[in-house]
């Protein structure tokens, strides 16, 4: 893939007392914004496997994205 | 295969339209020579017309998705070990299937797995169910940190192959809430934006804080002076996390 080059329009400093990198997140602010790169064993659905992460995570909402075969 | 969780669900149709990468094996219902085998895997590369196969979750008409590579790996008589690159939503099943009906011999799929999906690849900490489990337990349980945080990634690693507009301190409140981005908002842009791309739109310290189609090309968004950039489609960053403008 290309690689992308950063067009500077103005500098500016960031305030440190709002928001914090994704790198200083706790356990708990990471799974409520988490991704998980799943290595998804072979049988069981992309949907089967989902919902058994909800009964593991204290998660609300959980998606996928990907099946490989049309449901 | 990319699972998201919590806030970050709301990437899902951003990350359904990457790009893809699949290692498939493919089994030919006849004999044929390397050479025309790697003559009619070039025809393949490029834009393709492809009907979705019967069983299908979408409308059944032709459409063109783009096979960016196919490389023939190995082969073992009638198995070929193929690695490919194409945009969201190839039917690779479909694409054995025409492969083998150019060759005049027919083809179907065997086995397929996919290896990567836009930034997420087997090489980006991909994780078992079992280290879920036991991550989850050994944080739950005994308070190690380490494990779980290889297993949940933060939603930027997803998006990272996006292009990245950042923005403003004081521009993020308003984005948050739903707002477009308007050019003054912006600090820095990646080259390469056209009108319509989807574009991720990051704070100074690194934070997702939505996706948006871009209105303008990357070289607009830095010249112009006024004017809309990027219509906000998904907005992962709760707000308040920034002060508001009329606050400061």
């Amino acid at each position: 893939m290309k690689k992308r080059e950063i067009l500077i329009r103005t500098e500016e400093e960031t305030d440190p007392r709002y928001g914090k990198p994704p790198s200083e997140r706790n356990v708990e602010e990471l799974i409520e914004t988490g991704v998980i790169n799943l290595d998804k064993p072979v049988g069981p659905s992309s949907h089967e496997v989902t919902a058994w992460i909800k009964r593991i995570l204290p998660v609300k909402k959980i998606a996928h994205a990907g099946t490989l075969e049309p449901p | 295969m990319p699972i998201t969780l919590n806030k970050a669900v709301k990437l899902i149709p951003v990350l359904l339209k990457e790009d893809k990468e699949y290692i498939c094996v493919m089994k030919l219902h006849g004999d044929v020579s390397d050479k025309k085998l790697k003559a009619v895997l070039r025809e393949f590369q490029g834009p393709i017309y492809q009907r979705p196969p019967l069983r299908s979750a979408v409308k059944r008409t032709v459409r063109i998705r783009r096979i960016y590579k196919i490389d023939m790996l190995e082969r073992e008589n009638r198995y070929v070990l193929l690695k490919i690159w194409c945009e969201a939503g190839t039917y690779i099943r479909k694409l054995c299937h025409d492969i083998g009906e150019v060759l005049g011999i027919g083809a179907h799929m065997y086995e397929l797995r996919r290896t990567r999906a836009g930034s997420l690849s087997e090489k980006t900490n991909m994780v078992t169910l079992q280290d879920v489990v036991d991550s989850y337990v050994l944080w739950k349980e005994h308070g190690i940190e380490d494990y779980i945080r290889r297993v949940i990634l933060p939603m930027e690693m997803a998006v990272e192959h996006i292009p990245k507009v950042v923005i403003r301190d004081s521009a993020v409140d308003a984005i948050c809430h739903g707002a477009a981005l308007a050019v003054p908002g912006i600090l820095h842009v990646e080259t390469g934006i056209r009108v319509n791309d989807i574009v991720a739109i990051f704070t100074l310290k690194g934070e997702l804080v939505a996706i948006g189609k871009a209105r303008m090309r990357s070289e607009e968004m830095v010249s112009s002076k006024r004017g809309i950039a990027v219509k906000t489609t998904q907005v992962l960053m709760p707000p308040d996390t920034y002060p508001p403008l009329w606050r400061q």
